[in-house]
């Protein structure tokens, strides 16, 4: 029984390097093709499947709708941006401190939220990413409406993060990195006592769970992946734009997470990707494209209620009972 | 009576303008079973919602085993051992029985961090799971393991629902209507668990049922409209007046 379990977990791991190593070779592929150009956007589609990851976190494995993620996202992003004006140009100092501001904000935000629940607590998140979006714009020291511009990327080591497909790779290690941080945490003790509360919060209060400081903390690791994710958002386009922090930023994350799959380890990048890919597909023929968008939700909502990773995991079930 | 356990001094509880608990106060001993009685909205849940920790009093202390544990939330009351029961069954529905009660061992390693394990996988707790299977055998759902929670029988949730406060290896066990619901044969294997876990545990039970709170109580507390109206023995309680006028028309007491 365990075996079985173990079996499938490898063949499910030795996937996803698969698909990582794939991923990997992408940029030498598009320069041999002359499609350099995409190498920068596949980057950007990179970041924004951290950032939803990070949000799917929250959401799907600890069950807190939160409608303010664009908080986090924008001050890793605002963290780059602020330090780089005072001088600190070091990947190795200033993504750390995204994290850790992004962390420390969640923690704050997170205290006096997370004693609502339902719409209320949607409500309430959504309320202190707006105040900070207000901040953000009101301080002319962080350029207000217009927001920071970066002179340059951050320096990282020996490696020239200019080069576009040198940032893609730093990128996707970001990414693979929380994937499998995510993955142990998942698996392990506190990723059960967060499914548990998930299920039934009262009971697990009433077997002795601090269930606050277990939502709490993992409401506070999304945050610092979406930290970390502002912070590369912010030296892809070498601007920390007050967009990041607006509620419609929230809102495409979680339309993401719901369209690749609410709970799946892997349904916040496929959301990132099906949308980012769609959106510049689509942009290129007609500046309606958020209509063919809306039709995409409705799909997923009617065909794959539970969002395409688990649309696809059934798939891959179906084949197996048949080998 | 022996040591008080719990002593609960002057507990009152309003919700608007509504007065649900006014003044109460007595002592469960350490050992006895202590029975909670009352008419239909007389304050019973809403006294052991004070005294788990799921609701706090607008005045009034909660004592438990020497220490005021007033302003504790329910899980930090928990660790100290008082767990409780839900009238309406509060299980884990889309987990095995197994599962259920391998949380409720889990919970009760009281260092805080037992469940802050971020890398080791789980799979290979067996201690755990031996744990757990030794509870549900102790309670007669031995062999039942692997079914959901969800899919089980009234009575058998309602042995679950205990089982699961009793995993957390409680002094205190705070049953809430632990027969609502059941049959008469069903009741009566709850009165013979509840009797065999007597011998090691306290017990504050809030029961309906009046045949089982007087085979299984060593002492009574009677809530009517709020307030206390009598503590005693079971005689004592039978013999109050202002208990026979709110019970008016009971024949079983």
């Amino acid at each position: 029984m365990s075996g079985a379990i173990y079996r499938q977990s490898t063949r499910r791991r030795l996937l996803a390097a698969g698909v990582f190593a794939l991923l990997a070779l992408l940029p030498p592929v598009l320069q041999a093709f002359g499609q350099e150009f995409y190498i920068s956007f596949a980057a950007r589609v990179l970041i924004f499947a951290l950032a939803a990851t990070s949000l799917n976190f929250i959401v799907g494995f600890g069950g807190m709708v939160a409608f303010g993620h664009a908080a986090f996202f924008g001050a890793g992003a605002y963290t780059v941006a602020v330090l780089m004006e005072s001088g600190v140009a070091s990947a190795a100092i200033a993504w750390p401190a995204a994290i850790v501001v992004a962390a420390v904000l969640a923690l704050g935000i997170g205290f006096v939220s997370l004693r609502t629940r339902g719409v209320y607590f949607i409500m309430i998140t959504l309320a202190f990413a707006q105040m900070i979006y207000y901040l953000a714009i009101s301080m002319k020291t962080w350029g207000g409406d217009d927001g920071l511009s970066l002179a340059v990327r951050s320096t990282f080591g020996p490696l020239d993060l200019k080069n576009d497909a040198t940032f893609y790779w730093v990128t996707l290690a970001c990414l693979g990195l929380c994937l499998c941080l995510l993955d142990r945490i998942t698996h392990a003790r506190f990723g059960r006592v967060l499914q548990a509360i998930r299920e039934n919060e009262s009971r697990m209060e009433g077997l002795g769970y601090p269930v606050l400081g277990y939502k709490l903390l993992c409401f506070v690791i999304g945050a610092a992946m979406a930290g970390l994710a502002g912070a590369l958002i912010a030296n892809h386009g070498q601007l920390a734009s007050p967009n990041l922090l607006q509620w419609t930023q929230s809102g495409t994350l979680l339309v993401m997470v719901i369209v690749g799959g609410v709970g799946a380890l892997y349904g916040g990048a496929v959301g990132a990707v099906v949308l980012l890919l769609v959106e510049e597909v689509l942009a290129h023929y007609t500046t309606h494209w958020h209509a063919a968008l809306g039709l995409i939700l409705l799909l997923v909502v009617f065909r794959a209620p539970k969002g395409i990773a688990a649309w696809v995991h059934g798939l891959f079930a179906r084949a197996e009972k048949h080998e | 009576m022996s040591e008080a356990l719990l002593t609960i001094d002057g507990v009152s509880r309003h919700f608007g303008g509504v007065t649900a608990l006014s003044e109460v106060s007595f002592a469960v001993g350490a050992g006895e079973v202590h029975a909670l009685i009352g008419p239909n909205g007389a304050g019973k849940t809403t006294l052991i919602h004070q005294i788990s920790g799921a609701q706090r009093p607008d005045a009034g202390r909660i004592v438990f085993a020497g220490e005021d544990v007033t302003a504790l939330p329910m899980h930090a009351r928990v660790q100290r051992g008082m767990a409780r029961s839900w009238q309406i069954t509060n299980v884990f529905n889309r987990l095995t029985l197994l599962d259920n009660v391998v949380l409720a061992v889990k919970g009760r390693q009281r260092d805080w961090g037992s469940g802050f394990r971020f890398w080791k996988p789980v799979d290979d707790e067996q201690a755990l799971i031996d744990e757990a299977r030794g509870w549900l055998t102790e309670v007669g759902l031995g062999g039942r393991e692997r079914t959901l929670a969800g899919s089980l029988a009234h009575g058998e949730q309602r042995q679950l629902e205990v089982v699961l406060a009793l995993a957390t290896k409680p002094k205190l066990l705070l049953l809430d209507e632990p027969m609502a619901g059941t049959g008469p044969e069903e009741s009566e294997r709850m009165v013979a668990l509840i009797e065999k876990l007597a011998r090691h545990v306290t017990i504050l039970l809030v029961e309906h049922d009046m045949d089982a709170v007087f085979r299984l109580a060593d002492r009574l507390s009677v809530l009517v409209g709020g307030r206390l109206v009598c503590t005693g023995s079971p005689d004592e309680v039978r013999a109050h007046p202002e208990v026979r006028r709110a019970y008016l028309g009971e024949e079983i007491l």
